[in-house]
């Protein structure tokens, strides 16, 4: 239960960092290392090389535009979740959070940690997916941009070349007045989800669902936004059936079997969850007066 | 074996200069290499909780850092907690409500929740249930955990009305 060897790198910029990827045989970044370090703690990993990004400073911080907010990828996610201007125009950022880990995982953990990890029960990539967030991507060649749902290539495995890093997420905004849920079923608070559902919307002046994106997570190998689920809401008026239909389009998705519970059971959860973001979702929209 | 490296750890108020590998977890160079046997280690994969000390005042898990990353960083750990007028006011409360047995996973906790009541003193009571859920206890059974945490809240609110 001790790390393996390895040789210690802390560059404190990022073409530093990626001149280290490209130069160094069997190298890994560490952003906070909540995920990392019990890797290597259990020799799951064991590189030569360990490049620390906590020096990066250009890698930190939530930068808010007219239309999106920029966050750098060595942003710690407590941070996120105390920055009173992300919460106000995307809430379900901070919301989701209070479901990353624990207080303390929080304070070391980042959001580019999260996302290149790709847990599939992770909460960070179901908002990514949801908010169809734009990921940034540096190497030697320079900087290219993917849209979040090219990001999963499979099961935690982002795309993301040996040479490259990711560098940064910039979130869309949505309207204000939209409204927005997160929920999640795990065994225990800061387990890993064994379901859960993000969901945002945006009614018109009549009240009916104008914009709509549900993504579920923790049920396949990566999230996956659910286009039937959108369809589903598109131009209707919230009802109870319009929401369940919603929902019973999310057990649809793929899902794994595990140690811990069957895919059906994973399916059913969804569903679930779906129906309980989605009533979130709703009554904060209404309340939201739009 | 990689080449070991010079830092400075300030724990509790005082500078410790120490050579360690650059594998060196947090938790181990406060046992090993300063001596802070206070702070203990049960998973070694940030399950537990057991090795929460205090990072520039966060609750963090020394299990899952490297020392070479906590230099220039201020660490607090249990043995930071009494001073000479006797222990500190969560370590009485520990005693007073039997928050512990074994006490292997008490100074986690006390780390814990020194950190959080210094930043949220009027924490309400399910906010301190979800932080202390971070940590675990086989012996107590939680209930006296969380009493003993919000004395001390409570008595300290008590003590700064009346300081009004
Ligand atoms: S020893 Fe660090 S969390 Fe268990
Ligand atoms: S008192 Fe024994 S583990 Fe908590």
């Amino acid at each position: 239960m001790k790390p393996p060897p390895f040789r210690y790198h802390d560059p404190d910029s990022v073409e530093e960092a990626i001149g280290l990827l490209g130069r160094l045989e069997n190298a890994r970044l560490l952003a906070g290392g909540q995920s990392l370090m019990p890797m290597l703690n259990m020799r799951f990993v064991l590189p030569d090389h360990l490049i620390d990004l906590a020096r990066v400073e250009a890698l930190r911080g939530v930068r808010l535009e007219a239309d999106r907010a920029r966050i750098g990828a060595m942003t710690v996610q407590r941070d996120l979740e105390r920055d009173a201007a992300l919460a106000e125009r995307l809430p379900l950022v901070a919301e989701a959070l209070r479901w990353v880990g624990h207080r303390q995982t929080r304070n070391r953990g980042t959001l580019g940690g999260s996302l290149c990890h790709l847990d599939p029960a992770a909460e960070l990539p179901a908002v990514c997916a949801v908010l169809d967030a734009v990921v940034r991507v540096r190497g030697p060649g320079g900087e290219r941009q993917l849209a979040f749902a090219d990001f999963p290539l499979g099961y935690m495995t982002p795309a993301i070349e040996p040479d490259e890093m990711l560098v940064g997420v910039e979130l869309p905004l949505w309207p204000r007045g939209h409204g927005h849920g997160f929920a999640e079923f795990a065994r225990r608070h800061g387990d890993y989800a064994i379901a859960l559902a993000a969901v945002q919307l945006a009614l018109d002046a009549s009240g009916r669902i104008a914009r709509a994106a549900v993504a579920i997570g923790g049920v396949g190998p990566a999230p996956v936004r659910v286009q039937a689920a959108e369809r589903a809401l598109l131009g209707e008026a919230p009802t109870d059936a319009v929401l369940a239909a919603a929902a019973a389009a999310c057990r649809e998705v793929e899902a794994m079997d595990d140690v811990q519970v069957p895919g059906t059971y994973r399916r059913q959860l969804a569903g679930v969850m779906a129906r309980r973001a989605l009533a979130d979702a709703v009554a904060r929209a209404s309340a939201q007066g739009t | 074996m990689t080449p070991r490296i010079d830092i400075t750890l300030n724990v509790n108020g005082s500078d410790h200069d120490i050579r360690v590998e650059p594998r060196r977890t947090l938790a181990d160079a406060l046992r090993q290499d300063c001596g802070l046997t206070g702070t203990n280690v049960g998973c070694e994969h940030g399950v537990c909780g057991a090795c929460t000390v205090l990072l520039d005042g966060e609750p963090v898990r020394s299990c899952l850092m490297f020392a070479v990353q906590a230099q220039g960083r201020r660490l607090r750990t249990v043995e930071g907690l009494a001073n000479a007028e006797g222990l500190h006011p969560l370590q009485q409360a520990f005693t007073d409500h039997h928050a512990l047995q074994c006490g292997y996973c008490t100074p986690g906790f006390l780390m814990l929740a020194a950190g959080t009541l210094e930043r949220h003193p009027d924490i309400d009571d399910e906010s301190l249930r979800e932080v202390l859920s971070s940590n675990l206890c086989r012996c107590t059974g939680y209930q006296n955990i969380l009493r003993a945490v919000r004395a001390v809240r409570d008595s300290r609110r008590l003590a700064r009305e009346d300081a009004r």
